[in-house]
C-alpha cells in the first residue's frame, strides 16, 4: 500500500468494514454467548447479550450424554485421513497435467469435476448395499475412501492451477543433473509447491469435516464423527437453545482455531487457477 | 486330602470367574434410539443395566427423529445389520413385521410380565399373534389448558369438550399484545407432525383417508369442514410462524406461557407440569380431546417400542435389553432415581393402579382415558381399508402423508386457500395410490 | 520438453485418479441406472423387473418434478447472485487500507467453517424463529410485527443461510483476484480522471472475470446438492423442494427406490447439462 490515504477516508472505510465484519460473525458468536446461558436466558425478551450468569453446564450436559472425544476423533480421523489419501492420488496427477500437457488434459480435468454433479442422494442405495457386502459399514475406512473420492476432482484442480505457475525450466534443470521423476516430484516441485498443497489440505479437510450427508448415513457407531454428534442434539422434546449451542461450538470449535490459525495460508492458495 | 482338594476346587473356580471376566461383555449390543427425553433418561441409566448384565455391553445412537427413522429404515430394508435394538413406532411395527423383518418377542422371561402391557397399544404391536415390538412408552393425545387464562375468560374447561367450545375458548384467551395465543396445534409438514394431527382430528369430523375401495377421500365435506375449522382457528388464535410448529416447538410456546390451549401428546403432561421446566407448571389442567358429537374423539394413538432387526447378530442379549427397558422394574427405577412423575408412561395396567403414581401425575387418569378411547381397527366414523388411528398402516404413508403434510401447511402459511390445498392433495393421492396399484 | 518417457510416466501417474474415479462414477451410476428400470420398493417387498421407462415417466410427469427444477434453479441463481455481487463488494472494501486488515478478515472468513447443519439449526432456532428469534426481537424492537420466515418467505430464508456460508469463499477467491491487479495501471487511471466507477468498469470488472466465473462454477457444483440445509429447516416443504431433495424424498421417505433411482438419473443429466455449459466458459478461461 504505497499510496497515501487520507486518515479521515481510512476512518471510514475501517468502520464500514468492521460493522460488516461483526455482522457476518455474528451468528457465530450469539451461538457461543448462548452456550454459555441457561435455557431461560437463552430465550429470554428482551435478549441477554452480556449480562447473564455465565455457565459451563450445558458443556456438562452435553459432555454426560455423548462422548464428544469420540466423535471428535472420528471427525479428525476422516477429515485427516481423506485429506492425506488424497493427496498421494492427486499430487502425481496434477503433475502430469500441469508438466505434460496432453491434448485431452484439459478435457480430463473438467470431467473429473463434473463426477461431482452425481447426487449423492441417487446413489445411497448401491453405494450402501456395495459398503454392506464388503463388510465396510461403519468403519472409518470407507468414509475415508468415499470422502477421499467426492473432494479428489478439487484437490486436483487446485493442485493443477498451482503447479502449472512453476516455472517448467526449474524442472528442466532439475532433469539435467540426472533427477528421476519421483525425486524431482519429491525434491524439486513439492517444495516449491508447498503453499498451494497447504491451502489444498486446509480446504479439504474443511470440505471432509463439514460433509454432512455420507457421514450421516454411512456410520452408526464406530465411525460416527461431529455431524452425527450434532444430528443427535436437533429439535429433541422442547427447544433446549442453550444445549444446542453448546453442542454446535464443540462441532464447529475445531476447524474454527485451525482455521483461523492457518487462514493466511489457506488464502494465498484459494484461488483455483483465478488468478494468473 | 481335604484341604488340599478345597483349595483346588477355590482355585478353578477363581479361574472360571476369571475367565468369565475377561468374557465379560463378550456381547456389545446397539441400540438406535430418538432424542426423546425418556430416552435420553434410558441412556442415563446404562450402568444399571450394565450391572445386573455384566456380559451385555450397550452402544447408543441418539438420534434426532427424522435422521434415525431415515437410518433405520434403510438398514433394515437392506438388512445391513447396523442395530440390535431399534426405536420405531406403531407405524412401522405392523409393516416391518409381515415383511419378517422383526424378531418376534417371545420367551421375554416372567419378570417382563407381557399380560400387563395396555391392550390399546400391546394391540398395534402385535403381528400374527406375536408381539413384534415392546412398548416403551404410549401416548395419545389430548388437550392441555392454562386453568388461569381459562378462569380470566370466564370459561370452565368441560372434561369432554367440543370443537366448538375449542374455538370460543381459543378466541377468548386469545391476546396478542401480551404474546398469548389462544390455541396452539401443529402446522409443521410431516406425516408424523401435523398429519398426525390433522388425521387425528379428521375422525372427529366424519372424514376418512380412503373409502373401503381405496379411494382417496379429500374431495369430501368431511374433510373440507376439517381444513377449514383448523384454518380459520389458528388464523383467529393461533401463534405466528405456525406452519412450522411441531411438538417441540408447541411445547416450548407452552411451557413460556404463551399458549392457552395445546392440543397434543398426552407425554407432554410430565413436561409442562414440571416447575423446573415449565413457566405455568401449577395452571395446567388436561381434557380430552375434542370431538363433534359424531361419536369419534380426535385423538390418535402412538408407542415408541423397542424391537429386534433379524439382521441382528445379538437377538438374545436384545432381548434382554428390552425385556429390562420395557419392563415393570424399569418403572421402579426411574422413580426411584427421578420420581414417579418422570417414569414412560402409557404402557402397563400396574402404573395406572400404583396409587404413587396417580399422586405424582395428576394427568395419569386423562392419559389413561385418552388411550383407551383410541381404536385403531376403526379409527374414524364410517369404515375404513386401513388400521391407525393418525396414520394409514401402508408403506406408501410416510411419503405420501409428508407431501399432504406439506401442502396443508402450505395452506396454514397462506400460500394457497382449503379448496386448493385439497384439491392438490386429492390429485396427488390418487396418482400415488394408483401407481402403487391399489 | 516432453519427451516420449515423460509421457507414458505421465499417464501412469495420472491412472490411479482417473481410474478411481471412473469407477466412483461408473458402478453406482450403473447400479442406480439397473434400479431405474425396476419396480423396487422393499417396504413392498417388491424387486421385479421390468418397469421399462415407467419410472422416469412417472417421475417427470409429476407436478413435482417441474417444481423442483424451477426451485432449484431459482434457490442456486439466488445465491450465486448474492454470494458474487457480496462477494465484489466485500473484496473491494477488504482491499483497502482498514484498521485490524487481519482481524476484519478472519471474522469474515469464519462462517466457511461452519457445519451445514449447524448453521441451518441456529439460523433456524436462534434467529428466524418468529417469537424467540433474534430477528423477531429486532422487527418488535423497531414496533414492526416479526416476520414469519421459514413459512412465509421459506426460499429466500434457505437462500440468506446458504449465502451467508458461502459469502466468505466468494470473497476470498475474488479478493486474491483484486489484490493480483496492477496498481500502477489503476493509478494511471486514477491520473486520468477515471472516477471509481470507470475505473471499476473498466479495469477492476474485467480483470475479476476469470475468478468470477470460477465462483459460479465451483459453487454450482456444490450448490446442486444442498440437502442439509433444507433438510433441517423446512425439510423440502412451502415450495423449497429442490431436484436433490425430491429423489431424497422418493428414495427415502417413500422408500421407492425404482422411482427415485429413475429421478437420480435424471438430477444426474441436467445437472450435467448446466455443467457442460458452465464449462465451456471456465474451460476458455483456463487456456488464457
Amino acid at each position: 500500500m504505497a499510496r497515501a490515504v487520507p486518515t479521515q477516508r481510512r476512518i471510514t472505510l475501517s468502520v464500514v468494514a468492521w460493522v460488516i465484519a461483526l455482522l457476518i460473525f455474528f451468528p457465530i458468536l450469539w451461538t457461543i454467548l448462548t452456550s454459555f446461558k441457561t435455557e431461560a436466558e437463552a430465550v429470554a425478551d428482551p435478549p441477554l447479550f452480556l449480562n447473564f450468569a455465565w455457565t459451563l453446564e450445558n458443556y456438562a450436559v452435553v459432555q454426560e450424554r455423548s462422548d464428544y472425544l469420540r466423535y471428535l476423533w472420528n471427525s479428525i480421523a476422516i477429515a485427516g485421513g481423506s485429506t492425506l489419501l488424497g493427496l498421494i492420488i492427486a499430487v502425481p496427477a496434477a503433475w502430469s497435467m500441469a508438466f505434460v500437457p496432453g491434448k485431452r488434459t484439459k478435457d480430463i480435468l473438467l470431467w473429473m469435476l463434473s463426477t461431482k454433479m452425481l447426487p449423492a442422494v441417487g446413489v445411497l442405495y448401491p453405494i450402501r448395499l456395495i459398503l454392506i457386502n464388503l463388510g465396510l459399514l461403519d468403519t472409518k475406512f470407507a468414509l475415508i475412501f468415499i470422502l477421499t473420492l467426492i473432494n479428489l476432482p478439487i484437490i486436483v484442480w487446485m493442485l493443477y492451477t498451482y503447479f502449472r505457475e512453476i516455472p517448467g525450466e526449474i524442472l528442466e534443470a532439475a532433469r539435467m543433473d540426472g533427477a528421476t521423476l519421483w525425486s524431482e516430484i519429491a525434491h524439486v516441485l513439492t517444495p516449491m509447491a508447498v503453499p498451494g498443497i497447504a491451502s489444498t489440505v486446509l480446504l479439504n479437510i474443511i470440505l471432509a469435516w463439514n460433509e454432512a450427508f455420507w457421514t450421516l448415513t454411512l456410520t452408526t457407531v464406530d465411525a460416527a464423527p461431529l455431524t452425527a454428534f450434532i444430528a443427535s442434539y436437533s429439535s429433541p422434546e422442547g427447544l433446549f437453545y442453550a444445549k444446542l449451542s453448546a453442542a454446535s461450538t464443540m462441532a464447529i470449535a475445531p476447524i474454527l482455531i485451525m482455521g483461523w490459525f492457518s487462514q493466511k495460508q489457506l488464502v494465498r492458495g484459494l484461488t483455483f487457477g483465478a488468478v494468473k | 486330602m481335604y484341604l488340599k482338594n478345597v483349595l483346588g476346587a477355590t482355585s478353578a473356580l477363581a479361574l472360571t470367574a476369571a475367565a468369565t471376566a475377561a468374557f465379560a461383555q463378550d456381547t456389545t449390543i446397539t441400540i438406535a434410539t430418538v432424542n426423546n427425553g425418556d430416552m435420553i433418561r434410558m441412556q442415563g441409566l446404562t450402568d444399571a443395566f450394565t450391572e445386573a448384565h455384566p456380559d451385555i455391553a450397550l452402544e447408543w445412537v441418539t438420534l434426532e427423529e427424522n435422521v434415525l427413522r431415515q437410518n433405520v429404515t434403510t438398514d433394515i430394508a437392506q438388512g445391513g445389520g447396523q442395530y440390535d435394538v431399534i426405536t420405531i413406532g406403531t407405524y412401522e411395527v405392523p409393516i416391518w413385521g409381515e415383511r419378517e423383518w422383526l424378531v418376534p418377542l417371545t420367551d421375554m422371561g416372567d419378570d417382563f410380565a407381557a399380560d400387563d402391557l395396555l391392550p390399546a397399544i400391546a394391540g398395534g404391536l402385535t403381528v400374527d399373534g406375536n408381539l413384534m415390538a415392546s412398548p416403551f412408552y404410549g401416548e395419545s393425545s389430548m388437550v392441555m389448558y392454562r386453568t388461569d387464562l381459562m378462569d380470566a375468560a370466564g370459561l370452565e374447561m368441560p372434561d369432554a369438550p367440543s370443537w366448538e367450545f375449542i374455538r370460543e375458548a381459543a378466541i377468548a384467551m386469545t391476546d396478542r399484545d401480551n404474546d398469548i395465543y389462544g390455541v396452539c396445534l401443529r402446522g409443521k409438514p410431516g406425516w408424523g407432525e401435523n398429519m398426525a394431527f390433522l388425521t387425528a382430528m379428521s375422525n372427529s369430523f366424519g372424514a376418512r383417508w380412503f373409502d373401503e375401495d381405496w379411494t382417496p377421500q379429500f374431495d369430501t365435506q368431511e374433510w373440507a369442514d376439517t381444513l377449514n375449522f383448523y384454518l380459520d382457528l389458528m388464523n383467529e388464535a393461533g401463534p405466528p410462524g405456525a406452519a412450522n410448529n411441531g411438538f417441540n416447538e408447541n411445547l416450548a410456546l407452552f411451557q413460556q406461557g404463551q399458549c392457552g390451549m395445546w392440543i397434543d401428546a398426552t407425554v407432554a403432561a410430565s413436561f409442562v407440569t414440571n416447575p423446573d421446566e415449565s413457566e405455568v407448571a401449577d395452571s395446567v389442567g388436561f381434557a380430552l380431546a375434542p370431538d363433534n358429537g359424531l361419536g369419534r374423539r380426535g385423538n390418535w394413538l402412538w408407542a415408541w417400542s423397542l424391537a429386534i432387526p433379524a439382521s441382528s447378530d445379538a437377538p438374545e442379549a436384545a432381548k434382554t435389553f428390552i425385556a429390562w427397558a420395557t419392563g415393570p422394574g424399569y418403572l421402579e427405577l426411574v422413580a426411584e432415581n427421578e420420581g414417579w412423575a418422570n417414569v414412560p408412561p402409557g404402557t402397563r395396567t400396574s402404573l395406572y393402579e400404583n396409587p404413587a403414581y396417580l399422586e405424582a401425575a395428576p394427568f395419569a387418569e386423562m392419559t389413561l382415558a385418552s388411550i383407551n378411547e383410541a381404536d385403531p381397527q376403526n379409527p374414524t366414523v364410517d369404515p375404513v381399508p386401513y388400521v391407525g388411528v393418525q396414520f394409514v398402516a401402508i408403506p406408501e404413508f410416510q411419503g405420501i402423508g409428508t407431501q399432504v403434510g406439506q401442502i396443508f401447511s402450505s395452506a396454514l402459511a397462506g400460500q394457497i386457500s382449503a379448496e386448493e390445498a385439497l384439491e392438490q392433495a386429492q390429485a396427488f393421492v390418487t396418482e400415488e395410490m394408483d401407481a402403487a396399484g391399489y | 520438453m516432453a519427451t516420449q518417457h515423460s509421457r507414458s510416466a505421465a499417464r501412469v501417474m495420472m491412472a490411479p485418479a482417473v481410474f478411481l474415479l471412473l469407477v466412483w462414477m461408473l458402478v453406482p451410476l450403473c447400479l442406480t441406472l439397473y434400479f431405474s428400470l425396476l419396480d423396487y420398493r422393499p417396504l413392498r417387498g417388491t424387486f421385479d423387473c421390468c418397469e421399462g421407462l415407467g419410472n422416469y415417466v412417472r417421475f417427470v410427469s409429476s407436478s413435482a418434478f417441474q417444481d423442483s427444477v424451477v426451485t432449484t434453479l431459482m434457490m442456486v441463481g439466488g445465491i450465486l447472485v448474492i454470494t458474487v455481487i457480496g462477494g465484489i463488494l466485500l473484496a473491494l472494501l477488504l482491499d483497502q487500507p482498514i484498521f485490524g486488515q487481519g482481524v476484519v478478515r478472519i471474522l469474515v472468513i469464519a462462517p466457511f467453517f461452519v457445519m451445514p447443519t449447524v448453521a441451518a439449526l441456529v439460523w433456524k432456532n436462534m434467529f428466524m424463529n418468529p417469537v424467540n428469534g433474534l430477528l423477531a426481537h429486532l422487527w418488535r424492537f423497531f414496533g414492526a410485527e416479526p416476520v414469519e420466515w421459514l413459512t412465509n418467505v421459506p426460499l429466500l430464508s434457505i437462500i440468506i443461510i446458504v449465502s451467508w456460508m458461502w459469502l466468505p469463499f466468494a470473497t476470498l477467491i475474488l479478493l486474491t483476484a483484486i489484490q493480483s491487479l496492477d496498481s500502477e495501471q489503476l493509478e494511471a487511471a486514477e491520473m486520468d480522471g477515471a472516477g471509481f466507477f470507470s475505473r471499476f468498469g473498466y479495469i477492476i470488472l474485467p480483470h475479476m472475470a476469470r475468478a468470477i466465473t470460477v465462483v459460479i462454477l465451483i459453487q454450482t457444483i456444490f450448490l446442486l446438492s444442498i440437502f442439509a440445509e433444507i433438510f433441517v429447516t423446512t425439510g423440502g416443504g412451502f415450495g423449497t423442494r429442490t431436484l436433490t431433495y425430491l429423489v431424497y424424498q422418493r428414495v427415502i421417505e417413500s422408500q421407492n427406490v425404482g422411482l427415485g433411482s429413475a429421478g437420480g438419473i435424471i438430477a444426474v443429466i441436467l445437472a450435467n447439462i448446466v455443467a457442460f455449459f458452465l464449462m465451456r466458459i471456465v474451460g476458455k478461461n483456463l487456456d488464457a
